[in-house]
């Protein structure tokens, strides 16, 4: 790190043999701490993953294990099939399912409602555009986690609970999305509108055939976050999901717990630590495989 | 508003509508709800409320477990800030400086973004578990006697480490984008005029960086006042008892199981408040960011 030749290897470690010495050093201890910090990431859900292929009472006896058992199809076959393996009524599949159904429901329609307002907001003479603009940013202070008392009695009062509308709603109820689209809205073009105009397109139109397409990698980007964002609620769907079969995969591992500090007979880690795997890979995957999108998502979203 | 737009009078009102009746219904009326029954007290049994002005506030403020938990939550979300930030920002200089396998570092440094808190908090049970803990067997060898769930001080380590695992991610994100956008023009002319590199870092790298580092300030006070929910809740296994809890934990558990709604409420309000105070400061950081950019 103290040296000058890092940052410009070809040069300079030709002309002096120490410096490219030195080179080598720094380049060690700079590979050392991103190695460090790469496994201090890694391991927690890597050891989860190795604990979740022993039985449970190897896990009890001997804590987590970094090696590969031979009970993986039992753990994994038990976390995603077995009825009442933690929830009683409820399995994996089922729970995977309704986090499927509350990622894509909320990232769906968070979308579509944001981009219709960041529209108006944007493309319309609005008389009262910037009251309607503090109405929707003021949302951007409070989370959903400060205002759950009075939100849950509203949605319980409305007959919402146990269903995917009540599960889903109040959380689109926040202007991120919105806020996004209008800073992109923003940065298109005048000319583009301009044209659309003399072309005879009204705002249905240019909305659908223009703003739509040339949106199309936010909206990836902005998809993926939402969708990560749903998964991984947790508060929100354990109040308002108490009957089983509506619980999410996330909310299932709040039953783990549970069964942990009953701590009546030696809890099943095995199965435990392949729910929670099961309950990770679908977001980590998405986030991994889209990682330029996603990055651009979320930069661009905070500004 | 664009300079060129279109003049349909009920057009936006129709596009802005679905938007504007969810916040309607899920946002203003719960939140305002909050408010008002933060001035009462309702009866536990449900027999109607009676109105008792500002004692719910007056109550929550002396209260001494408030107060506790009020600390904690201060405590606890400086030391997540200041673990999480420097952590990802060494890491996030490294991974810009390093020549071969950048994007290899940034894929495993990042991947974790997408855990959610309560998983995280599980994979913390499995290391700081009194009974089968690793970190426990570990430190045991040290005469640390390390109990999660009944010593206050063991369990606030366990949140802080597990809750600085969760940010890292994000904040690296941040500050790799921050450091790419730094041009390489300034390093290069950084270079000849300074040879150390500690030294460059402080003076040329650092305050470009500054204004990353003062925005990410504010998401790592909001992620640990909010986000951190379900970490707690796990690391102590939804039996808070007399462990460290934040005030957001508070809210939820003197709402749900103490059915204090009264009390609850004015607790929300006050953390309104405390999160009107930081977007006030965060948009005046946000203008001052203009200025450096």
């Amino acid at each position: 790190m103290t040296d000058m030749t890092s940052e410009n290897p070809v040069i300079l470690s030709s002309k002096e043999k120490p410096k490219a010495k030195k080179l080598k050093l720094s380049s060690i201890i700079d590979h050392s701490i991103l190695i460090i910090g790469s496994l201090f990431m890694l391991m927690p859900v890597l050891m989860a993953f190795t604990t979740s292929t022993h039985d449970h009472v190897t896990i009890h006896k001997e804590g987590l294990m970094l090696s590969i058992g031979d009970q993986f199809a039992e753990n994994y076959g038990a976390a995603m099939f077995e009825k009442g393996g933690f929830t009683e009524t409820v399995d994996g599949l089922t729970m995977l399912m309704n986090s499927l159904i509350l990622g894509i429901g909320f990232a769906v329609g968070k979308i579509v409602i944001s981009v219709l307002a960041a529209y108006a907001i944007v493309y319309f003479r609005l008389k009262f555009a910037t009251l309607a603009f503090w109405i929707i940013f003021t949302t951007l202070l409070l989370p959903l986690e400060v205002r759950i008392l009075p939100s849950y009695e509203v949605v319980h009062s409305f007959g919402l609970s146990n269903t995917y509308t009540g599960l889903i709603l109040p959380l689109i109820a926040s202007a991120t999305g919105t806020f996004y689209f209008r800073q992109f809205f923003m940065s298109v073009p005048d000319e583009l509108v301009e044209a659309a105009k003399i072309d005879g397109a009204g705002p249905f139109k240019f909305l659908i055939d223009i703003l739509v397409p040339i949106s199309k990698t936010m909206v990836a980007a902005i998809f993926i976050i939402m969708f990560v964002f749903g998964w991984n609620q947790y508060l929100w769907p354990a109040l308002i999901t108490t009957d089983e079969t509506m619980f999410t995969i996330i909310r299932g591992i709040r039953q783990i717990i549970l069964a942990y500090a009953e701590g009546n007979n030696i809890p099943e880690h095995g199965q435990a630590m392949a729910l929670a795997v099961i309950a990770v890979l679908p977001p980590v995957l998405i986030v991994v495989f889209f990682q330029s999108w996603f990055v651009k998502g979320l930069v661009e979203s905070e500004k | 508003m664009k300079r060129a737009n279109f003049s349909n009078p009920w057009m936006p009102l129709l596009f802005l509508l679905p938007q504007l009746s969810i916040i309607a219904i899920f946002f203003y009326y719960p939140a305002v709800q909050a408010m008002q029954s933060s001035f009462y007290l309702e009866d536990p049994f449900g027999f109607g409320s009676t109105f008792v002005g500002l004692r719910n506030y007056v109550e929550t403020l002396l209260s001494d477990q408030y107060r506790k938990a009020a600390i904690f939550t201060v405590v606890f979300t400086f030391l997540v800030s200041f673990f999480s930030l420097s952590i990802s920002l060494l890491l996030a200089y490294k991974a810009d400086k390093v020549l071969r396998g950048g994007s290899t570092y940034k894929t495993l440094l990042m991947w974790v973004y997408a855990v959610a808190p309560p998983v995280a908090g599980l994979l913390g049970v499995m290391y700081f578990d009194q009974s089968f803990g690793l970190f426990t067997y570990f430190v045991a060898d040290f005469g640390w006697d390390f109990k999660l769930g009944v010593d206050y001080y063991d369990t606030a380590t366990a949140m802080v480490v597990v809750a600085v695992w969760k940010q890292v991610p994000v904040n690296f994100i941040f500050f790799l984008s921050g450091l790419q956008s730094i041009p390489k023009s300034i390093n290069e002319a950084a270079l000849i005029d300074n040879n150390s590199g500690f030294s460059r870092f402080w003076t040329i790298t650092f305050p470009l960086l500054a204004p990353t580092a003062f925005f990410l300030l504010i998401i790592n006070i909001t992620y640990a006042l909010f986000d951190t929910f379900g970490i707690i809740d796990m690391l102590v296994k939804a039996v808070p008892a007399n462990n460290p809890m934040t005030l957001v934990y508070k809210v939820y558990l003197d709402g749900f199981r103490g059915n204090d709604l009264g009390g609850s409420s004015a607790q929300s309000v006050l953390l309104m408040i405390l999160v009107l105070i930081l977007t006030v400061f965060q948009f005046r950081l946000i203008e001052r960011r203009i200025h450096y950019t």
